[in-house]
């Protein structure tokens, strides 16, 4: 076991270099850093003088081996529209983000495990069959035009929920802004917490279906009938408990992948947060918070998927031997 | 010619098609949305991309059932005074054409890297390293971040440029892992077969055995999950349109008819954007209902996850 953990965490520190690698190439090639520092209206002699100082004609690896540096300590470069730390930038957007990726999880998680349930257990139920239509209907919807339609419905035909932003925010431990506290926040959160479970929910659901329906086919459960077990108990403690390993580990990867669909999800709200962040940086050609943004959310990647992948490991000791799957 | 055409007609397939109505009823309305796209310079009432006969005065104009409607725009204009029901054709032929290209080019890669891996056990480790941690990153955020990298590089102007194949090459890279891991399951499972060993003892080379007699053994698992990635290239390139990283509004696709659409919702011109987001939900949906027919009519195994 601590060999597979010390395996698997080496595997998640080469993908980070990686990252950073493809990172720093980007801003290498079309980030402009005395821009970053000082703006446009700075004479070509100073210009070279800072990009001198700055150490900007060295070779590319020794550049290189200087980001990862300031990176391991924090320093990801300076945003040029915020005109401050990048990282100080993300710090004050995550919270929005999480928020909003915690929300939509607890959505994901309290339907899809009930609903999936039922659907297995009774596979030829008309709900069952409703359930799955809906859950195919809601494959094919792309996540934006979920929340168009949301805004259309409730915004703007309705009036009932606010159609964009976070709405007012209570500052927590000095740098979280929650809008969990407030009624006006909670108002704003709904929409974009539905919009964004819309894409994992039906997923969910049809992968609980089909692990679960898997498990009832297995002798023991066979077994366990046969003894003269209450439906209930077989159900829901002997299949349930086995289908939860495989929907944990996918589980796990998938809430990380919500992270890519908040991108879509903040830019349609206009919530503030480091999905949007990341659009508005690209459309200003801001290449350190880009850059920024794509290393930190493949940190955020690594670790989960690592975390998942040494759990897995310690739950189904097959995989330390051969490898996963 | 005849006799295949019965062979056809009297296999499987044919008979279990024509049972489920869910699969002939999805295949026809596909059927209609592709030669309704692809002949679109026929069938549209209106040419969206000739700047000549559009007039912005028709702007904005509601569905002929409404009462500003009129009936020269069935479906009303969109903000340009471009007819929606013909924008429409011509911007679903574009995003069928990009999606088919991206799974072309995913396949190409895909299957590659997947016979190397499968076969050679050399590659194996690497190659399917990158493609899980790929995977693991999921493929909206992978073409997400090459599309704004090639913004960057390319500058918005020359990008809007060459929109279609970059978006075809954008989507393609990001979504190759999904063909490789399916094709490798499949390899494995085939090369400890007879007939591939027999190859080998006649000593055909490696290339030959794996083009040859490998590869038309593990197509059907392929053709399985290609239905499907083609309705998911559709949606990438929909969702990279609406970021602004894909098709320019003077030449949309349904996904940046959607984002036009957008901005004019809240002042209650829904048609910009319900049309075309139904008509994209259709069509994904149709393609979708016919992958999981075919899933369920071939059922190989599949590589789950």
């Amino acid at each position: 076991m601590f060999a597979f953990t010390v395996r698997r965490i080496a595997q998640g520190l080469i993908v980070m270099v990686v990252i950073s690698f493809i990172g720093f190439a980007i801003k290498h090639n079309f980030g402009d850093p005395v821009r970053e520092l000082v703006g446009e209206r700075v004479t070509p002699v100073e210009r070279a003088q800072i990009r001198q100082q700055l150490g900007l004609n060295d070779p590319f690896l020794m550049q290189y081996g200087r980001f990862l540096n300031d990176a391991l300590h924090g320093d990801l470069g300076r945003s040029y529209f915020f005109k401050k730390p990048v990282t100080e930038v993300i710090m004050s957007k995550a919270p929005a983000t999480l928020e909003l990726v915690f929300c939509a999880s607890l959505i994901v998680i309290f339907l899809s495990i009930p609903l999936g349930i039922y659907s297995a257990i009774h596979p030829k139920n008309i709900w069952s069959r409703i359930i799955m239509s809906g859950s195919i209907l809601g494959v094919s919807m792309p996540v934006f035009l979920t929340a168009i339609l949301l805004i259309y419905i409730f915004s703007v035909e309705l009036g009932w929920l606010p159609s964009f932003g976070r709405g007012e925010t209570v500052k927590l431990f000095g740098f979280w802004n929650s809008g969990m506290l407030t009624k006006d926040g909670l108002l704003h959160l709904i929409m974009p917490s539905i919009a964004l479970s819309s894409i994992m929910l039906p997923l969910f659901i049809r992968l609980i279906r089909s692990e679960m329906m898997e498990v009832l086919e297995s002798e023991y459960v066979k077994y366990a009938w046969a003894k003269g077990i209450k439906a209930k108990r077989v159900w829901y403690v002997h299949a349930f408990k086995n289908t939860l390993l495989p929907v944990i580990t996918v589980g796990g990867v998938q809430l990380g992948i919500m992270v890519a669909f908040t991108i879509l999800t903040e830019t349609v709200f206009q919530w503030q947060g480091m999905g949007s962040m990341f659009i508005q940086s690209v459309e200003r050609a801001d290449t350190a918070l880009m850059v920024s943004y794509i290393v930190v959310v493949g940190f955020i990647f690594v670790v989960v998927n690592t975390i998942v992948d040494i759990i897995y490991g310690l739950v189904n000791p097959t995989v330390r031997v051969t490898g996963r799957k | 010619m005849s006799l295949r055409w019965r062979q056809l007609k009297e296999s499987d397939f044919v008979y279990y098609f024509f049972r489920d109505p869910v699969a002939y009823v999805s295949f026809a309305i596909l059927l209609v949305l592709v030669i309704s796209a692809f002949g679109a310079p026929l069938f549209a009432p209106h040419d969206p991309y000739d700047q000549t006969t559009i007039d912005i005065m028709d702007s904005e104009l509601p569905p002929a059932w409404k009462d500003e409607g009129t009936a020269k725009f069935l479906l009303g204009t969109d903000d340009m005074g471009r007819d929606m029901f013909s924008t429409m054709l011509y911007g679903m032929r574009i995003s069928i054409i990009i999606g088919l290209g991206a799974v072309a080019l995913q396949a190409f890669i895909g299957i590659i890297i997947g016979l190397l891996s499968g076969y050679i056990k050399r590659f194996d480790t690497i190659l399917m390293r990158i493609a899980d941690v790929q995977l693991s990153f999921s493929t909206y955020m992978i073409a997400i971040f090459i599309g704004a990298t090639c913004q960057m590089m390319f500058g918005v102007a020359n990008y809007e440029k060459i929109a279609a194949p970059l978006l075809i090459l954008i989507i393609g890279l990001a979504e190759w892992p999904q063909y490789a891991r399916t094709v490798r399951a499949s390899v494995l499972a085939e090369r400890k077969k007879e007939y591939v060993e027999a190859a080998r003892v006649i000593g055909l080379s490696k290339i030959r055995i794996m083009w040859r007699h490998i590869l038309p053994n593990t197509l059907s698992p392929v053709l399985v999950i290609s239905t499907v990635q083609v309705a998911n290239a559709i949606m990438s390139e929909a969702a990279l349109s609406f970021l602004g990283l894909g098709m320019p509004q003077s030449k949309p696709s349904l996904g940046s008819l959607i984002t036009a659409g957008f901005e004019y919702i809240f002042s209650g011109t829904w048609w910009i954007t319900i049309f075309p987001g139904i008509l994209l939900v259709l069509l994904i949906l149709v393609i979708n209902l016919l992958g999981d027919w075919v899933r369920d009519y071939l059922n190989p195994k599949l590589y789950k996850g």
